[in-house]
């Protein structure tokens, strides 16, 4: 097994509030992790530091070690601006760009970065929405229509299609179909199915069924620490920790 | 019964507000429009008791005053909006509110004194310019504020997705931010247009009048808000009702500028993004 994403001793704050505590875990590479725990057990603050996106709120700050391959995340001199397009992120909330149309928003991580060769973007965004199950339902419409027109379960794919168009070697997902109907949300989690073939996808869910039916790892969270780290089915079965145990089976969280 | 007695309020107000209005427009058409004959928008005023003569020189005046104002208020405001919204969450960026909000308060006569001293001292006479730098300075805290309070309705989950797509923050403020802010920013650079449009005080000190054609920068010139001061308070009836006249082609002139601006710049939006 490779090992896609390398953490050691993470720590995260908000100000003076620390979020995350010497995390240390080894994300597989090609594979689906899923992050479970409790709200505020630090899921999503921990995926958002693997793509420096962290560090985008006011007064949050991070140290620690990350590294993607052989890529030294918080290394000197290594703009986050590199490491996110080497990382996608779909967020919990499809946020596609209201003002582009549904190419466009798709187009936006490439155009809005110099790239301009016309025929070489068609050929990216239809590659992409078609990855993102979403290429038969917009293709006629992909220039004329506003991102913002589409249904919830639509946007949020067009954003997953928006994240694929640049390559990325990681997928984060925080909570991709916390906010979509079953569905939708069947939909997504095919798609997290196929997309492991090609990307390491970390997906922060609150929804353990989900964990379980699409990531071969589970890492638990609580109050910002790592508890337990293992494959799915292990962590499901036969949990070695306590805490791990009464959250699965609903004793608290 | 308590819904109806709050609409009946509203009503009643919408009313109060509408009525000053309408009366101030009908008194101008009613007045004006006695006076809308071809010449009026193509000759320039005839000498002191020969009839006929119109505002031309006035209008083109204006017209590139306005532009000048704009060239210097609109990048100056929209950049400064700009900065307040997305780096402005500090000490720095509560001095540029501050400031922009006691410029705001600050009296036009003052502004015009102000250019007076800035430009017509320096260059030695009246001029196109300082009328223009005068009015130019009076659009930027209006932009300025209201610039920054449509970036700020620019949800973050926007902002984090180009973020996290890998674009740099300049070009995300730019291309993502501002263009999905890009009604909000016309709406509050045509406030700021026709607030000013009708300024008279600051032109006194700057631009002052010109019965003449000018189209130099750097020459003293007609503007409609001086020609309507001028004619209004002259003793002749066909300037005064030449001074009607003006003033309502003033209002046509600022409103068919929003209508023209407003239809431009939506035309080039998609129609779902609003």
């Amino acid at each position: 097994m490779d090992i896609g994403i390398h953490v050691k001793d993470l720590n995260a704050w908000f100000g003076k509030t620390q979020a995350l505590y010497n995390i240390a875990l080894e994300i597989p590479a090609k594979r689906t992790t899923a992050i479970i725990g409790p709200s505020g057990c630090g899921k999503s603050t921990f995926v958002r530091c693997l793509n420096r996106m962290h560090e985008t709120i006011p007064q949050a700050t991070v140290k620690g070690e990350v590294k993607i391959a052989d890529l030294d995340v918080y290394g000197k001199g290594v703009s986050p601006v590199w490491i996110r397009r080497r990382v996608g992120m779909v967020f919990q909330k499809a946020n596609p760009f209201p003002t582009m149309s549904i190419y466009d928003n798709v187009a936006a991580g490439l155009k809005l970065n110099g790239f301009s060769n016309r025929r070489q973007l068609d050929a990216v965004v239809e590659r992409s929405l078609r990855s993102a199950a979403l290429w038969d339902e917009v293709k006629d419409i992909a220039k004329k229509k506003s991102g913002a027109s589409l249904s919830g379960g639509q946007q949020q794919r067009l954003c997953l299609a928006r994240a694929l168009a640049v390559e990325p070697e990681v997928l984060l997902m925080d909570e991709p179909a916390s906010a979509l109907d079953p569905i939708s949300t069947a939909k997504i989690e095919d798609l997290i199915f196929e997309l492991k073939e090609k990307y390491t996808v970390v997906i922060v869910t609150h929804n353990m069924q989900q964990a379980a039916r699409v990531a071969e790892y589970t890492a638990f969270f609580l109050m910002g620490n790592l508890v337990e780290f293992d494959k799915t089915e292990k962590m499901f079965t036969k949990p070695s920790d306590k805490r791990t145990e009464d959250y699965i089976t609903g004793r608290f969280g | 019964m308590v819904n109806a007695l709050a609409v009946g309020a509203v009503s009643l107000a919408t009313l109060v507000v509408l009525t000053p209005l309408v009366m101030i427009l009908g008194t101008v058409i009613i007045h004006g429009m006695a006076g809308v004959n071809w010449s009026f928008f193509t000759q320039i005023p005839k000498p002191v008791g020969e009839a006929g003569g119109g505002m031309a020189n006035a209008i083109v005046g204006s017209a590139m005053i306005l532009l000048v104002a704009s060239a210097i208020g609109i990048p100056l405001g929209v950049g400064a909006g700009i900065f307040l919204a997305e780096y402005g969450r500090n000490f720095y960026g509560n001095i540029v509110r501050f400031t922009s909000d006691v410029l705001n308060g600050i009296p036009s006569i003052v502004i015009g004194i102000t250019a007076y001293a800035l430009v017509v001292l320096k260059q030695g006479h009246f001029s196109l310019l300082a009328g223009g730098i005068a009015l130019g300075i009076m659009m930027v805290p209006t932009v300025c504020r209201t610039t920054e309070e449509v970036l700020l309705m620019v949800p973050q989950s926007i902002r984090e997705a180009a973020l996290g797509l890998g674009i740099p923050q300049w070009r995300t403020t730019l291309s993502v931010v501002v263009r999905t802010a890009t009604a909000g920013i016309v709406t509050s650079i045509m406030l700021a247009f026709a607030r000013v449009a009708g300024e008279t005080a600051p032109l006194l000190f700057t631009s002052l009048n010109n019965s003449f054609w000018n189209w130099k920068l750097s020459e003293q010139t007609a503007s409609m808000p001086m020609q309507i001061f001028v004619y209004s308070i002259s003793a002749y009836d066909d300037w005064i009702q030449k001074a009607w006249t003006g003033a309502m082609v003033l209002i046509a002139m600022i409103i068919f500028t929003v209508i023209l601006v407003r239809f431009v710049t939506n035309r080039g939006m998609l129609k779902g993004a609003r």
